[in-house]
């Protein structure tokens, strides 16, 4: 084991691992971090954090993980490479690891186009890949990313995200070979929608043995309504919505539409679960937590280790 | 070269408003080469300029010089004669020529009658689209001679994003992915294997962070 993180010891346990994600108030609302945190609790392994996500500004991801910590419960400290520069980066990874959080999520973020403040400075100092290399430098040799040593280096269980149904299709693995070489321990997906792309993927992560190298958490996210699953396909870059699903949940009436994104949701793990390399389920319920319970449960995932 | 487009005229009136007799200065590099402050669009705004103070009932006297480098010293000398005359400048150069200027006639007001943009290149007739930022270690060799930190929106230097669509990047439609380019530029270079090297964090002091930079060519300086 490379750390002390409970989502380390369940996966290196040959466990089918359930993370599920919350994202932090637009104010200064502990509250309805821990009320989210709260509902999730006993039902997945460890919860990430978002990181003020579609560039929206947020309460920031390590203060909700302290909370989340502070309730017995794992928080995963999400972190993306837009917002800070490398000296920021490495200090808040100090003071989480300080706090007890001791596994992370390296992404890029979205573009500020996205969000509340467009007119931003993206910082990027760093990409995604080298933010891993960082935080295992860190861990591995006790070292800052500008060299000097660390007094009680931070032990960080390290995870990327990887996007199967992102273009070009064909780079999609070598980019993930990438993400392992830089040293990722564990990997979260987008939502998985597609499972014929999905498991071409796999396919290829297999024949190079990328699967024994990393952990992969396929993504889950229950659709709440036709239109949401419209928007998604249509209006979100990089999210891969096929028609049949689509139609399926326009087939049922209004009322029954959040069933049947939950029915939809229950099916893909089922599905997932036999698909060799997948070593268990990231289910992002945006502003929908109070059914992560009752996914994990319909999915066959409960009791938790 | 460096890209450059002309500020509405409201905002150059704004500016001129206390004088009546100005000298306005184009360059004859880049900035006509992108059709912004050469002599042609020197001339046009001398009458834009004139008529929109003659609207108001006030006149504005043009002295219209386009010189050979704004950014050079040596050029910029010729305009000694006609300085004296003037009430201020209003230069049609990129920012290194306005400043050129200013630094040389210290009591003079220079103002900026563009704003400059970028460094790229032409992609077709009237289309100048953004190639380099001048980071100050060229990493072109690596990826395939197409530049990810000009051209990539999170300038990624391992890749693409995760919303990388068709071809395009995930800010708009209208703007191609860098890292699509790359890849298909490696794969018809033969060299796909290469893109899986990790190019590690970016030594950004070669770059602006570094502060404001200089070449000092020891060989060439007098
Ligand atoms: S879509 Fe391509 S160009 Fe746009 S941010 Fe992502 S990698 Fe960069």
């Amino acid at each position: 084991m490379k750390t002390e993180s409970a989502l380390e010891k369940i996966l290196a346990g040959g466990h089918l691992a359930v993370t599920s994600e919350c994202g932090p108030p637009r104010g200064a609302l502990p509250e309805k971090i821990k009320e989210k945190a709260g509902m999730l609790k006993g039902y997945v392994d460890a919860i990430n954090v978002t990181d003020n996500q579609t560039a929206v500004v947020r309460m920031c991801s390590l203060a909700a993980c302290i909370l989340i910590r502070q309730m017995g419960l794992n928080p995963v400290l999400q972190m993306v490479t837009r917002d800070r520069n490398r000296l920021a980066m490495q200090s808040d990874i100090l003071g989480a690891y300080s706090h007890g959080i001791d596994t992370m999520l390296c992404l890029s973020g979205d573009h500020p186009y996205f969000g509340d403040h467009p007119m931003a400075a993206n910082v990027y100092d760093l990409d995604s890949i080298q933010l891993v290399q960082m935080v295992k430098g860190m861990r591995d040799e006790g070292k800052f990313q500008g060299g000097d040593e660390i007094l009680n280096p931070p032990k960080m269980f390290i995870g990327a995200a990887a996007n199967p149904f992102a273009d070009p299709f064909e780079l999609r693995v070598a980019r993930l070979a990438k993400k392992v070489k830089a040293g990722v321990d564990f990997i979260q997906t987008q939502c998985v929608y597609n499972l014929e792309r999905f498991t071409k993927w796999m396919d290829g992560v297999r024949d190079r043995g990328l699967h024994e190298q990393v952990y992969i958490l396929a993504g889950i996210t229950p659709m709440k309504s036709a239109g949401m699953a419209k928007y998604m396909k249509n209006r979100v870059p990089g999210m891969d919505v096929p028609d049949e699903v689509v139609k399926r949940m326009s087939g049922v009436s209004k009322d029954r539409q959040a069933e049947e994104g939950i029915k939809i949701a229950v099916e893909t793990i089922e599905q997932l679960k036999e698909v060799e390399g997948v070593r268990g389920f990231h289910i992002m319920a945006i502003e929908w937590e109070q059914k992560v319970p009752e996914i994990v449960e319909r999915a066959g995932l409960l009791p938790r280790p | 070269m460096i890209t450059a487009e002309r500020k509405p005229i409201e905002e150059i009136l704004e500016y001129l408003e206390p004088y009546d007799r100005i000298l306005l200065v184009g360059c004859n590099e880049c900035v006509t080469v992108c059709a912004a402050g050469g002599r042609k669009e020197v001339a046009l705004l001398s009458s834009a300029l004139q008529m929109a103070r003659m609207k108001s009932g006030r006149t504005l006297e043009v002295r219209e010089m386009t010189l050979e480098r704004q950014c050079d010293p040596e050029y910029v000398e010729e305009l000694v004669n006609f300085i004296d005359q003037a009430g201020a400048v209003l230069s049609m150069a990129c920012g290194c020529g306005v400043q050129e200027v200013a630094r040389r006639f210290k009591d003079k007001p220079v103002f900026p009658a563009v704003n400059t943009k970028f460094m790229g290149a032409s992609e077709r007739q009237g289309v100048w689209a953004e190639r380099c930022q001048g980071c100050g270690d060229c990493l072109l060799g690596l990826t395939g001679g197409i530049c990810p930190i000009a051209r990539c929106s999170k300038r990624l230097l391992n890749g693409p994003c995760g919303g990388s669509t068709d071809g395009k990047c995930e800010i708009s439609p209208e703007v191609d992915c860098a890292w699509q380019l790359i890849w298909e530029r490696l794969k018809a270079l033969g060299l796909e294997k290469r893109y899986e090297d990790i190019i590690s964090a970016k030594d950004w002091r070669t770059s602006r962070d570094g502060g404001p930079r200089k070449i000092v060519r020891e060989d060439l300086a007098s």
